[in-house]
């Protein structure tokens, strides 16, 4: 590269968008008279095929070594003129773009002057700021080929054979001594009323016969260190600890049932929660002339907010197997709202009301009280208190989130929710993805959630795993973090804290303990970059002399 | 979808790609053609609330960002009338008349059925009176009123008020036009039209077809002043919506129209209710409910939100009758659940959450594809295999296999492509 910066100015017109409101003519005078610039060029459309051309064609006849584009957003067209300076053989990185369009020529359409002036403005910060530009290399990183499940419920089975099937290797770990998760200690499923249990057999029967997945029951994870691409995993069995590394994670480690210890006279005799209902069913020593459930028991209350989706559909599965199986028993759902929504839900409660299940509303002020043989209840229609006669009284207790979900969510430095459930890289659009790269999640883990739900979220996690791994290779742009001073580096750890992605770590070097970057997780946020009191850490095509460059550029007047 | 043979593994599809009559490989989305356009047409995606024009992009972040012709409406394909301003001011020459539709044939392992719903038309119901009464929206026509893209950018004219501007608008061109008309009769004659309304009204005026005209003329104008005073008036009045009612399960969870529950409709209703409070702090929604149904993580938390922060009333009850009264506000009736007794209240403005129901192409589509629909005219699915139709390497995710919120739609898609990627990804290896 020749020491003379040379820098090349495209000033959009974008037909009349940005033409038509700003005084585009006006600015390309204006950029030739910005230092540095040995060319301007003004295209009615440079992204179009012959505005590429222009530029390729600038780059080579005018030995540009810089090239500023003033036009649209980066977020749609800065790759596109990343590559042409490519093609015409200048790096990438020596490219800045400037958004006339959105921060000009759209926001000041009353405004042709200012707007234009604006223009200026942002034109000489750009200019300004590719004068520093440096040329930068893309990482490229490679896969490992395989994938670690945690979780062998429903959820973790599914997602892990899906992988398998793709062709990938998967460790599943799972902490009991046995696949299935929940599903073991449910009778049947509603509605479909498949049988629980069998189901999960048949599931883990599959799951251990496959040559692709290395099933790992009885076993703990106790370390996970590293990132997309190369995570390395440390497991713990009866004492003996094992290591191996894998591409990507995903998290299925399902929930836990709330025991309602202290809740309306729970005490697992006449008063049991609905999973201890469903182990009578099992073993056949269900017995009762009336039944009373209690819905949202533990739940949507001042201490536990959240409504656990899924107790109205298990309340209403049980209400219809009692009355399919003992038609004599009387059976009274006490409710606040009936959480049966889609089709298959609303059809299992319209079945419940046919078979004669009696459904009570209560206000959450004037809950249910159980004592002896009855239940008393305000009935909202009636206006009055209601005896309820009840030898079995079943509590619908919420899903509260696994106990060692804070143990995981430090490991693989993702974030839980409110309640400590998982929480998700974006609540609409990456509901399956954290926000750390190459780890997924799904099931119960990430919110209550019924087993067809489950099953669908463990294939889509799976999706969504699969996709770094059939690339093989991360490529990743060179937009991070770098660490610039060493000498200044205290090894504090300020930045490995703050940094949302588990990008930077701490390691013993000759010089003693410094930060290190590891750029395939870094997202270049700048996090790091602003919180070093020693100005040790930098972002690439963001350096703190690039930016007072900029800001100096913006206070100088445009004349 | 035009035809479709095979099996899993290896489907052969036709599929029809329609003319859009513009070359997308050249348009810019720079939207210079719209604005030319001559031709309005009711605009279809702000709900009929809005017009747009014969060339057009479906919305504004619509992808591919690239303009079509409404051949139907458009002056120069639809009715044969020499136009062309589009292809005139199209600077990337990408207006193409003669485009025609392609059959494109695909070779294909597996397919994933995406097709989506239609939103329940509740002018069925009688007694909600969507079709008779101004200030009942749906929850759609509502969310583009609250939109800031919308037609009213976002501020919450009621659509009565809408509809009475665009009457007055008209009013005043006739008005102009009129007494054009009569003042040049006045000039011409060098009388005042009184005097010749006066003798038209006592049958003196002269047998003179010229002098009748006048009278009548004078007459229509005087009569659109008083129309027009009394639009004024009435503009006067008008106020924008800040007292809202939202009725749930329209269409839903009703035996006469669809047993089932759409699952997101309460969350939208929440979600209006608190957006049109930001909007305007002096908001009050009403939200009238069998079971509010707030199932995902943080509803219920957004739920109380809505009702400590955005003045947000849950009623329990299902809404029997909407009238209208003379200042043509809504008036709801119900039946109080915590008092026994039947009510009614009048609000601004009423939104209906109508339900999800399939979309009116699904029963060919899945005649097509020798796929089963479950009672509801959904795709069936499998309850332990979610994501398969009733045919092997046939999947549907999304609302097409019921109602069910954007959250669960993205992970069902995911999951859909897992399945489809299970049987291509022998063949793809092979290929390497």
């Amino acid at each position: 590269m020749s020491d003379q910066i040379r820098i090349g100015v495209f000033v959009c017109d974008c037909g009349s968008n940005i033409a038509g409101y700003v005084d585009v003519k006006a600015l390309a005078e204006y950029a030739k008279t910005l230092p540095n610039v040995v060319y301007v060029k003004e295209n009615l459309y440079t992204c179009s095929e012959s505005g590429i051309n222009e530029i390729k064609a600038a780059i080579r006849e005018q030995s540009l070594n810089r090239v500023v584009v003033a036009s649209c957003t980066p977020r749609t067209h800065e790759p596109l003129f990343r590559g042409t300076c490519e093609e015409a053989g200048l790096n990438p990185y020596l490219f800045e773009m400037v958004n006339i369009r959105d921060q000009c020529s759209w926001v000041h359409m009353q405004e042709r002057e200012s707007g234009t002036n604006k223009a200026k403005d942002l034109i000489r910060m750009g200019v300004a700021k590719a004068a520093l530009l440096e040329p930068q290399e893309s990482i490229k990183s490679e896969m490992d080929p395989n994938a670690l499940v945690m979780g062998g419920g429903i959820s973790g089975m599914t997602a892990a054979l899906a992988l398998a099937n793709r062709g990938y290797q998967v460790y599943l770990v799972e902490k009991q001594a046995q696949l299935g998760g929940l599903l073991l200690q449910l009778d049947t499923l509603g509605p479909s009323g498949v049988d629980a249990a069998a189901f999960a057999a048949s599931q883990a029967e599959l799951v251990r016969n496959h040559p692709r997945i290395r099933l790992m029951t009885s076993t703990q994870v106790k370390d996970i260190s590293g990132y997309i691409g190369h995570f390395k995993v440390t497991t713990a069995s009866d004492g003996k600890e094992e290591q191996f590394g894998v591409g990507v994670v995903i998290v299925a480690t399902g929930a836990q049932i709330l025991k309602p210890h202290g809740l309306f006279g729970y005490d697992g005799e006449r008063v049991i929660t609905q999973l201890e209902l469903e182990a009578r069913f099992k073993r056949g020593t269900f017995s009762a002339g009336n039944v009373v459930m209690i819905q949202c028991a533990g739940a949507r209350i001042e201490e536990r907010k959240y409504c656990s989706r899924i107790c109205c559909m298990v309340a209403l599965k049980n209400a219809i197997q009692i009355k399919e199986t003992h038609p004599g028993t009387g059976v009274r759902v006490l409710y606040r709202d009936i959480q049966a929504y889609g089709t298959e839900n609303e059809e299992m409660y319209r079945r419940a009301r046919e078979l004669g299940v009696i459904f009570i509303n209560y206000d959450v002020n004037v809950p249910p009280k159980v004592h002896g043989e009855k239940v008393t209840v305000t009935h909202q229609l009636l206006g009055r208190e209601l005896d309820l006669p009840a030898d079995l009284v079943v509590l619908s207790t919420p899903l509260i989130a696994g106990e060692d979900n804070e143990a995981i969510s430090k490991l693989l430095r993702v974030s839980l929710d409110e309640n400590k459930f998982f929480l998700e890289g974006h609540v609409k659009l990456k509901p399956l993805d954290f926000a750390t790269d190459g780890v997924y999640l799904c099931g119960n883990a990430h919110y209550p959630a019924t087993v067809r739900e489950a099953i669908s979220q463990a294939l889509g996690a799976a999706s969504r795993a699969s996709i770094p791994l059939a690339k093989g290779v991360m490529t990743v742009e060179p937009i991070v973090s770098t660490l610039v001073d060493e000498d200044a580096c205290r090894g504090c750890g300020l930045c490995v804290a703050l940094c949302p992605y588990g990008a930077l770590e701490i390691v013993r070097t000759e010089k003693g303990r410094k930060v290190r970057v590891i750029p395939v997780a870094c997202k270049g946020c700048g996090v790091c970059a602003a919180t070093c009191y020693q100005h040790a850490l930098s972002i690439n095509s963001y350096t703190d002399r690039q930016i007072a460059e900029q800001i100096s550029a913006c206070l100088e007047s445009s004349g | 979808m035009e035809q479709v043979s095979g099996e899993v593994g290896a489907f052969q599809v036709a599929v029809r790609k329609k003319a859009r009559y513009v070359n997308e490989n050249l348009c810019t989305g720079c939207g210079a053609c719209a604005e030319k356009c001559p031709t309005m047409v009711v605009d279809v995606f702000n709900a009929g609330l809005g017009n747009r024009k014969a060339i057009y992009k479906y919305f504004p972040q619509g992808i591919p960002s690239v303009f079509t012709i409404d051949a139907a409406a458009c002056r120069q394909l639809g009715q044969g009338k020499k136009c062309g301003v589009c292809a005139k001011v199209c600077q990337a020459k990408a207006v193409d008349y003669d485009q025609k539709d392609t059959l494109i044939q695909l070779e294909v392992g597996a397919v994933v059925i995406a097709t989506g719903y239609e939103v329940f038309d509740p002018s069925v119901i009688p007694e909600y009176g969507y079709d008779r009464i101004p200030n009942v929206v749906t929850a759609l026509e509502f969310e583009r009123l609250l939109s800031a893209s919308g037609p009213t950018a976002g501020h919450l004219d009621r659509p009565s008020e809408l509809a009475l501007v665009k009457e007055m608008e008209e009013a005043e061109k006739e008005h102009k036009k009129l007494q054009r008309q009569v003042s040049q009769l006045e000039e011409k004659h060098g009388k005042p039209s009184s005097e010749i309304v006066a003798a038209f009204q006592s049958g003196t005026l002269p047998d003179d077809a010229d002098l009748r005209n006048w009278a009548l003329l004078a007459q229509d104008l005087a009569s659109l002043e008083a129309r027009l005073d009394s639009m004024n008036r009435r503009k006067a009045t008008a106020s924008v919506a800040r007292k809202l009612a939202f009725i749930q399960c329209v269409g839903s969870r009703d035996f006469r129209f669809n047993p089932f529950c759409s699952s997101y409709c309460c969350m939208h209703s929440v979600k209006e209710a608190m957006i049109a409070h930001e909007h305007d702090n002096g908001v009050h929604s009403s939200i009238f409910c069998m079971d509010l149904r707030a199932v995902g993580r943080g509803f219920e938390e957004y739920k109380l939100r809505g009702g400590k922060q955005a003045n947000i009333r849950y009623i329990r009850g299902r809404v029997a009758e909407i009238t209208q009264d003379e200042a043509l506000n809504p008036v709801v009736w119900y039946e109080s659940t915590q008092n026994r007794q039947v009510v009614h209240e009048t609000f601004d403005l009423v939104i209906l959450a109508t339900a999800c129901v399939p979309s009116p192409g699904a029963a060919e589509l899945a005649r097509q594809f020798q796929v089963e629909l479950d009672r509801n005219g959904f795709f069936k699915t499998d309850p332990l295999a979610p994501l398969n139709t009733s045919r092997p390497g046939v999947f549907v995710c999304g609302c097409a296999q019921g109602p069910m919120d954007i959250p669960e739609s993205v992970a069902q898609a995911s999951s859909a492509a897992a399945r489809a990627a299970e049987i291509v990804a022998p063949a793809r290896q092979a290929v390497g």
